[in-house]
C-alpha cells in the first residue's frame, strides 16, 4: 500500500513535470476512475453473485454450512452476513460485501461436501477475516488507484500527440521519462495491485486461525484444494481473486513471471506458514 | 498576560484534552466488554430455555433418573440467578458436566436415543454449547483489550483516577473446551 502511494505520487510528479500544466489533468483522471470503481463498490456484492449464480439460504437449507458461519461470526465479534451457496462441484469460497453490515460469503457445494467441519471451519474463517479486515474496501481503493494510472496514461500520452509545438518550455529528460511511465505504469500498478492482493491473503489466513484457534484445519483444506482438479464452472477471470484459491492456477507452468500475476499466493507456501503456527 | 501564563495555560488545556481522549477511549473499550457479554448471555439464555424441554422428553422415557434430572434443573436456576460473569462461568461449567450426565443416561434408553425430538435437542445444545465456547473467546480477547488498555502508560495514570476497573475473563475448564460430543 505504502509502496502504491509512493508509486503514483512519482508518476504524478513526472507527468506535471513534462506536461508543464500538471494537476488539473491529473485530478479529472482521478475523478474519472473514482467513479467507475464506486459504481462497482457499492454494488458489487450483487454484481458478483450474479455472475457467479450463487443463491442466498437459510439456515434451514444447509444447518451445517449456516452454523459454523454463525459461530465464527460470534467469535469474529462480526454480524451476520449473507449467506449464498453456489452449486458447483468444485470447491471454492469468496466473500465480499464493502464493510461487515453489507458482507456476503458464499461457497460451492463442492466445498461443503469435501471438506470436514473442522476444514470448513478454517476455510469460512479465512473469508470472514477478509470481511473483518476490510479487504473488499482495500481491493476497490486499488482498483481506483490502478484505474488512476491508467487513466492518467491515457491522458498524457494523447496530450503529447496533440501539443507537439508549444513544448520548449518543459524539461525534455523528464518528457522521455514521462513516456516510458506512461507505457509502463498501467503494468506496475496492475502488478502491485496484485501483490497487495496475496498480502492480504496471508493475512486473512493468520487472522482466520486467530479464530477458529486450529491452524491444521485450514493447512489441510487447501491441501486438499492443492490436490482437487474439479475444472470450476462459475467463476471467471474477473471474479478470481475473490475466492480462497485461484480458480485458475495452471500447476505446471510456476515461473516467476506467472507468480507475479496471480491474484493469490502458491498454495504450498500458505500450507507451510500454517503447519508452522 | 505574561507569556508564563500562556504556557501555563496550554500546558493544563493540553492534559485536559488528553484525558479526556483517553477516557472515551476507556469507555468505548469498556462498552465493548459488556456488549461481547450480552452475546453470551444470549447464548446462556438460549441454553436455558432448551434444558426444560430436553428433561421433558427424557423423562418421558427414563423415569427413574430423578436425581439427575433435579441437579440439572437447580443449577439451571442458579444460572439463571448469576449476575457475575466470574460466577456465571462456574455455574455454566457445572451445568455443562451435569449435560453430560443427562446424555450418559440416554445411553442406556435406546427408544429414546431413536426419538427425533431427542435427536434435535441433542444437536440444538450441542450447537448452542459451540456458541458459548465462540462468544467466550470473543468476550475474553475484548477483555485483554480493555485490560491492556488500563494498564499500558500514560493510561494507567487515569484509569484509577477516572474509576475504571478491569473486566473480569470468562474462565472455561480445559475439559470444557471441547463440544459435548455424544458416541452412540
Amino acid at each position: 500500500m505504502f509502496l502504491f502511494v509512493v508509486f503514483i505520487t512519482t508518476l504524478i510528479y513526472v507527468f506535471s513535470k513534462a506536461m508543464g500544466l500538471g494537476l488539473g489533468v491529473v485530478g479529472i483522471a482521478l475523478i474519472f476512475s473514482g467513479i467507475a470503481s464506486i459504481g462497482s463498490y457499492y454494488y458489487s456484492d450483487k454484481l458478483v453473485l450474479v455472475t457467479t449464480g450463487a443463491r442466498k439460504i437459510e439456515k434451514s437449507d444447509n444447518p451445517r454450512y449456516f452454523r459454523i458461519v454463525e459461530n465464527l461470526c460470534i467469535a469474529a465479534g462480526l454480524p451476520m452476513p449473507k449467506v449464498y451457496l453456489i452449486d458447483d462441484p468444485s470447491p471454492n469460497a469468496f466473500a465480499t460485501g464493502r464493510d461487515p453490515k453489507h458482507a456476503v460469503v458464499c461457497a460451492t457445494t463442492g466445498l461443503l461436501s469435501m471438506m470436514t467441519d473442522a476444514e470448513l471451519e478454517g476455510v469460512i474463517a479465512h473469508e470472514l477475516s477478509h470481511i473483518k479486515n476490510f479487504d473488499i474496501r482495500l481491493a476497490g481503493v486499488l482498483a481506483i488507484l490502478v484505474g488512476f494510472v491508467a487513466i492518467a496514461s491515457d491522458i498524457f500520452i494523447r496530450a503529447t500527440f496533440f501539443s507537439r509545438s508549444d513544448r520548449n518550455n518543459s524539461n525534455a529528460v523528464f518528457f522521455l521519462i514521462a513516456i516510458a511511465f506512461a507505457i509502463l505504469s498501467p503494468i506496475a500498478a496492475t502488478l502491485i495491485q496484485l501483490a497487495v492482493s496475496r498480502k492480504r491473503e496471508f493475512l486473512a489466513d493468520a487472522s482466520g486461525v486467530l479464530l477458529t484457534r486450529y491452524p491444521d484445519g485450514l493447512a489441510s483444506a487447501l491441501e486438499k484444494l492443492k490436490n482437487d482438479h474439479t475444472p470450476p464452472r462459475s467463476a471467471s477471470n474477473a471474479t478470481a481473486h475473490l475466492f480462497i484459491e485461484n480458480p485458475f492456477e495452471n500447476k505446471k507452468v510456476k515461473n516467476f513471471f506467472t507468480s507475479l500475476f496471480n491474484t493469490h499466493p502458491p498454495l504450498d507456501e500458505r500450507i507451510k506458514i500454517l503447519r508452522g503456527m | 498576560m505574561n507569556s508564563l501564563t500562556i504556557i501555563i495555560l496550554a500546558v493544563v488545556g493540553g492534559v485536559l484534552l488528553f484525558t479526556l481522549f483517553i477516557y472515551n477511549s476507556l469507555i468505548q473499550a469498556r462498552l465493548r466488554v459488556k456488549e461481547a457479554f450480552s452475546q453470551i448471555d444470549v447464548q446462556l439464555k438460549r441454553r436455558t430455555d432448551l434444558i426444560p424441554n430436553l428433561i421433558e422428553t427424557v423423562k418421558g422415557y427414563a423415569k427413574h433418573e430423578k436425581e439427575t434430572f433435579t441437579k440439572v434443573t437447580e443449577l439451571r436456576t442458579s444460572l439463571i440467578n448469576a449476575k457475575s460473569p466470574e460466577k456465571k462461568a462456574e455455574v455454566n461449567n457445572m451445568l455443562t458436566d451435569a449435560l453430560k450426565s443427562i446424555f450418559a443416561v440416554a445411553e442406556n434408553y435406546p427408544q429414546l436415543r431413536a426419538s427425533e425430538n431427542f435427536k434435535a435437542l441433542q444437536e440444538e445444545l450441542e450447537d448452542t454449547e459451540n456458541k458459548i465456547a465462540y462468544s467466550r473467546q470473543f468476550y475474553n480477547s475484548v477483555v485483554l483489550d480493555y485490560n491492556t488498555k488500563l494498564q499500558v502508560f500514560p493510561n494507567v495514570l487515569f484509569a484509577r483516577l477516572l474509576n475504571f476497573k478491569p473486566a473480569e475473563f470468562f474462565g472455561a475448564t480445559t475439559d470444557e473446551k471441547k463440544p459435548v460430543k455424544v458416541s452412540f
